[in-house]
């Protein structure tokens, strides 16, 4: 029973981060039809800068007060990363679908081969406190530290995104988008603001996630390619939660990460196939697929 | 009289159709002018290129400014309130929402809607996708009317609408028309009638007459531009 408790908060923790790594995929697409494939791209950049704000401030500064800014760098720098390329790349693609594809898919390729150029291909360990690492002895139960972290990154981000969503001018006209970008455009509204915003907010939640994940599930090692693998996942969890629906990424989120979890230990521990369930996940995929095309909470096509 | 509208030799191609084949017609300042024809003959689709909503060729003034080639957001800032043929109203969005959407600056008039529209204000919270056709196009046209906008686009309001429910948006409309120019796409020739002074006629996207509305006053006329008895 513990096994089960604790593999069902390390999947929570992992679900977390796979929301991350998903709603800003989930509402770049929504809103504005951009299959975004540089958005692992955002993520192994939030990494590495993470590691670039963890090993480069002073260390007199104290490892904690170094990982935060970290992680709130990594945050940045997702943010700046996706402004940007919306603006220079994406911008002059709008209606091109299968360019937009190509030219984040390139700019993914590109930037990956300069992070190896310049970082080298073997992973890179960002420092951390020790009381991440370390567990919490909760009720007969050692829960590891750094995954209060991803469920509490997780939990804020849901809750912020949903009142921003709801309660603010540019929340209201990004949902009204997603439903019907033309009649926002007629409302006298310019949506490439808007655009541009929800790309920024996507690529601040990718480089959280990209961080996070190493910090949380990758043993502190940022390597180029990592984002590129939680890309995977974040698509799998954007078609079951339904485009544009940030509750239902979050739900899929956790039932991905759960169903990983729990095949990975019970089937693939016993068996020793481990990729068993990562498989498992893409299974589930292929069933919400065939059983409601439009995902948990998606809106009919 | 100035004119809000100018539209001259206006063509548009959707999906390798020649939709609007050279169209030109003006709505004076201060008018109601109708904009008729049978289906599918370009209405819906001249508005929408005065809008921007779709690439077109040629020449369209709105409020004084040559606004060709302008991207829909600015053109709308010129002063336009839009109630689409489909209403489109933002169906996850509350009532509430979907207004303040529409609000430009500080100058939304909620008091004047809320007279018109006293159920949009007892529903404010209700989520527009569960609205009933009726109250969808209340809310569609209250969007439209929530900042006095000098000019009104506004496609087929009648469309899918009870008799009574037509009526009471034919007398809003006919209040809204005291301070805006309106350019109407409607099917209802008794609607037209009673809110429109002048009736521009499109057929296989060209104009097929220009004048008063009492001309819709000619069966004869009437049955050859339209295709159905005037006597409505």
């Amino acid at each position: 029973m513990n096994i089960f408790l604790v593999l069902t908060f390390s999947g929570v923790a992992l679900g977390a981060i796979y929301f991350l790594a998903a709603s800003g995929l989930s509402l770049i697409y929504g809103l504005m039809d951009v299959l975004n494939f540089a958005h692992g791209l955002f993520m192994t950049l939030g990494a590495y800068a993470g590691y670039e704000f963890a090993t480069r401030l002073p260390s007199s500064w104290g490892a904690p007060t170094r990982v935060i800014l970290a992680i709130i760098g990594a945050t940045v720098v997702g943010a700046l990363v996706a402004g940007i390329t919306e603006l220079i790349l994406i911008r002059p693609l709008y209606g091109k679908p299968i360019s937009q594809i190509l030219i984040t898919i390139g700019l993914d390729l590109a930037v990956v081969g300069l992070l190896m150029g310049g970082f080298g291909s073997t992973a890179l360990q960002i420092p951390v406190p020790l009381w991440l690492i370390e567990p919490t002895h909760i009720g007969g139960l050692f829960l590891p530290n750094a995954n209060f972290l991803a469920i509490g990154a997780g939990v804020i981000v849901l809750f912020g995104l949903e009142l921003f969503l709801a309660r603010t001018r540019y929340g209201i006209i990004i949902r009204a988008g997603v439903e019907n970008r033309e009649m926002v455009r007629a409302l006298g509204i310019d949506v490439g603001r808007a655009f541009t915003l929800v790309f920024v907010v996507g690529g601040a939640m990718a480089g959280l996630a990209g961080v996070l994940y190493t910090i949380v599930f990758s043993g502190d090692l940022v390597s180029p390619s990592q984002g590129d693998g939680l890309l995977i996942f974040a698509f799998i969890v954007v078609v079951i939660g339904g485009l544009g629906s940030i509750r239902g990424s979050a739900v899929a989120a956790l039932v991905v990460a759960l169903l990983q979890q729990y095949t990975t230990f019970y089937i693939g521990g016993h068996s020793g196939w481990a990729q068993i369930g990562d498989l498992s996940t893409v299974l589930l995929l292929a069933v919400v697929l065939e059983l409601r095309p439009r995902g948990l909470f998606g809106r009919v096509a | 009289m100035t004119d809000a509208v100018e539209i001259s030799d206006l063509h548009v191609t959707i999906a390798g159709s020649h939709v609007l084949q050279g169209v030109s017609f003006n709505v004076p300042s201060g008018s109601v002018t109708a904009l008729l024809g049978r289906n599918g003959v370009g209405k819906t689709t001249t508005l929408r290129a005065i809008l921007g909503l779709v690439a077109s060729s040629g020449r369209i003034r709105v409020l004084g400014d040559d606004v060709s080639g302008w991207p829909t957001h600015r053109v709308v800032r010129l002063g336009i309130g839009y109630v689409p043929e489909d209403r489109d109203v933002f169906s996850a969005l509350t009532v509430e929402q979907n207004l303040r959407l529409a609000e430009v600056g500080s100058v939304a008039n909620y008091d004047d809607i809320f007279a018109l529209f006293p159920e949009l204000k007892t529903r404010a919270r209700q989520r527009a996708g569960t609205l009933s056709g009726g109250q969808q196009q209340m809310l569609s046209i209250a969007r439209a009317l929530l900042n006095h906008r000098p000019l009104l686009l506004i496609d087929e309001p009648s469309k899918g609408l009870a008799p009574k429910i037509v009526s009471e948006f034919a007398n809003v409309l006919e209040r809204a028309a005291a301070h805006s120019t309106v350019l109407l796409v409607e099917q209802n020739l008794s609607v037209v009638k009673r809110l429109a002074q002048r009736v521009v006629v499109l057929d296989h996207g060209e104009v097929v007459h220009r004048g008063a509305v009492s001309d819709l006053d000619d069966p004869t006329l009437v049955r050859q531009l339209l295709g159905v008895a005037g006597a409505a």
